[in-house]
């Protein structure tokens, strides 16, 4: 790691000074309008953080995932928040990994730049979430065309996207021998699909994250954008999913670094009876709690990195990271809130805002109950719970 | 025109600095460093003067450990062609500052060096100043604009009771102010070029100088603490106060 040291502390900095750009009224403001926050996308565009994992073949900088997942803690870590643009980092792996040549020098230096947002990734259906072998989305191929049908839901940033990477069955599943078997991912260009068959709707939430279901009516998709094999698509997805585990992990730890720090300066400058509340302990010690969690957590995030960038088997190490950073998040967030009492719920803190969005993580992209079963099944032998 | 840029590692303007406990030093273990502002100042105006193509190579310099070269490396980072270390140990003040960038000067003969007006550590204002002296350059502090025009120098300074415009013959010395320009940050893209990028590093004895200490620090300690205020009912009250209490007023 070290030859990436001084790297990561410039990457620190660059991006604590956009961050700094774009503070909590900017982020009240957006959230208050369910707005995307479009500026601070184009800011960490312009720098070229987003192309931090491209290689530098395509314009990128080809860092690895141990250096990338400082961006987005550090972004976390400052106030603000990558979900808005942090699929923009790794939602191209699939593409680097699985298209063709001809494929990625299409679409790769035109995400690198920034000016192609590949950025929306569509798997999860209404009736087919972590059962992902169950989705009900067909592609039938039509000549030199695919004609795309059905309905996918949860689509993150669908809307603020050019490229999606498409799941749909390509062969129906009583005449595949394994379920996996007969799915295949598509390259989507969206602005082409919107006028032919595509519909987007924004789903709101309770959160600012710009969310939408998509249905699909007879859409073409042409030939030369499947990406890799017919068929093998379901592969290609789960080696994609490690690297957004681990992003969002590093995510959650920057939040809950957020939320200590906030609420160690509350506690230490709030003072009531006419001492600091933080010498007390019943205040102190939730939050020093709380710093523990985090940095345990954080030590997985980086073992499932460094296993990542060495080219190895990651994936109980991504889970756990995943499911022990988000609870760390959480626990910081709760934390923070409670030391900040009734101002915890003022908007002006951001507190309520932050612990709002950081409770996203123990759902998305994968649940924690989810990952127990992963866990319980395949590290532990146990029999499969689902 | 070459340009040279002084850069010093000084802790974070964020960083709440404490003092030893032993009172000999500002502590600084783990504490953040950084660019002192004012030289960020500097890097920005050498950057836009090549960008403008007026400057055609911009040298970062910095005087202290090796730790410095991650200041030096931020300064490429920004856009610096290539950068200088002059090794030194220990606390270097600036009279020695000042003599090593003459030499540092001698061997680049530079047509304009921008250093920043102070370091927000010592505050002293003083190196740029005293480099002026040494090298025989004419000097323009506190800059809040710079125009080259061909081999001069127009310097907008900020002075008490408003701004005051110099023309300078080059070479010549400038030392930036706050509002000379605000500085960018570096670009992934541009932070993994500054490792390419070439770092020289001299010794105080490669440039003929030697680091005689003058001054010697005696005692670092935090500043009293404020006390709280008061309320006045009136504006009576509050100028009685200021008279006979304060004796700011008469």
């Amino acid at each position: 790691m070290s030859e990436y040291q001084e790297i990561i502390a410039q990457l620190r900095d660059t991006v604590a000074q956009i961050c700094d750009q774009y503070a909590g009224e900017y982020w009240r403001a957006k959230d208050r309008a369910r707005e995307y926050p479009g500026e601070f996308v184009q800011a960490l565009t312009d720098a070229g953080l987003l192309a931090c994992l491209i290689p530098e073949a395509y314009g990128g900088s080809g860092l690895p995932l141990s250096v990338a997942l400082e961006i987005t803690r550090a972004i976390h870590e400052n106030g603000a928040n990558a979900a808005a643009c942090h699929a923009q980092m790794y939602t191209m792996g699939t593409l680097l990994r699985h298209g063709s040549d001809e494929q990625k020098a299409r679409y790769l230096p035109g995400i690198a730049r920034g000016e192609l947002r590949l950025q929306a990734f569509g798997v999860t259906e209404p009736s087919a979430g972590t059962d992902t072998a169950g989705i009900t989305t067909t592609a039938t191929l039509d000549g030199d065309r695919y004609i795309v049908n059905g309905q996918k839901v949860w689509i993150s940033r669908a809307e603020h996207s050019d490229l999606m990477i498409l799941l749909a069955r390509t062969t129906p599943r009583n005449e595949v021998s394994k379920r996996t078997d007969g799915l295949s991912v598509f390259v989507v260009e969206l602005r082409e699909a919107l006028e032919n068959g595509l519909t987007i709707r924004p789903i709101r939430t309770m959160i600012n994250h710009a969310t939408t279901e998509l249905f699909f009516d007879n859409m073409p998709v042409p030939a030369e954008n499947l990406l890799g094999e017919e068929g093998k698509g379901f592969r290609y997805i789960l080696s994609g999913m490690n690297a957004e585990r681990i992003l969002i992990a590093s995510e959650c730890i920057g939040d809950a670094r957020w939320f200590i720090k906030t609420a160690t300066d509350y506690a230490c400058e709030r003072k009531v009876f006419g001492r600091p509340i933080g010498q007390n302990q019943g205040v102190q010690f939730p939050i020093a709690r709380a710093y523990a969690q985090t940095e345990a957590a954080d030590l997985m995030v980086s073992k499932a990195a460094e296993l990542y960038d060495a080219g190895e088997a990651c994936g109980a190490e991504a889970n756990m990271a995943k499911m022990l950073a988000a609870e760390a998040s959480w626990a910081a967030g709760d934390t923070c809130l409670q030391t900040h009492g009734g101002f915890g719920l003022a908007e002006e803190y951001d507190v309520e805002r932050k612990f709002r969005e950081t409770r996203l993580y123990q759902i998305a992209p994968i649940s924690t109950n989810l990952i127990l079963s992963y866990l319980g099944e395949h590290e532990l032998g146990m029999p499969r719970s689902y | 025109m070459k340009v040279l840029v002084a850069v010093k590692r000084v802790v974070d303007y964020n960083v709440k600095v404490r003092a030893k406990a032993d009172g000999s030093d500002v502590d600084l273990n783990n504490v953040k460093m950084a660019i002192n502002p004012f030289c960020e100042i500097a890097v920005e105006e050498a950057i836009r003067l090549r960008e403008a193509g007026v400057a055609t190579e911009v040298i970062a310099v910095s005087i202290g450990d090796k730790s410095c070269q991650e200041q030096i490396r931020t300064s490429l980072a920004l856009g610096a062609d290539r950068g200088i270390q002059v090794e030194t140990e220990g606390a270097v003040e600036p009279l020695v500052v000042a003599k090593l960038l003459k030499g540092v000067i001698e061997k680049e003969q530079p047509q304009l060096v921008i250093l920043g007006k102070q370091s927000i550590d010592g505050d002293n204002n003083q190196t740029g100043q005293m480099l002026g002296a040494l090298t025989n350059m004419p000097q323009g502090t506190f800059a809040s604009e710079l125009v080259v025009d061909g081999d001069k120098i127009t310097v907008t300074r900020e002075v008490d009771g408003g701004l005051q415009t110099l023309s300078l013959n080059l070479p010549a010395i400038v030392t930036t102010d706050l509002r000379l320009n605000e500085p960018r940050y570096a670009s992934l893209p541009n932070i993994m070029k500054a490792k390419k990028k070439q770092m020289d590093v001299y010794s105080p004895a490669d440039l003929g100088v030697e680091p005689k200490a003058h001054l010697t620090t005696l005692k670092v300690e935090p500043p009293p603490e404020r006390k709280a205020g008061i309320m006045v009912a009136s504006v009576e009250e509050l100028v009685d106060k200021l008279k006979n209490e304060a004796k700011v007023i008469s």
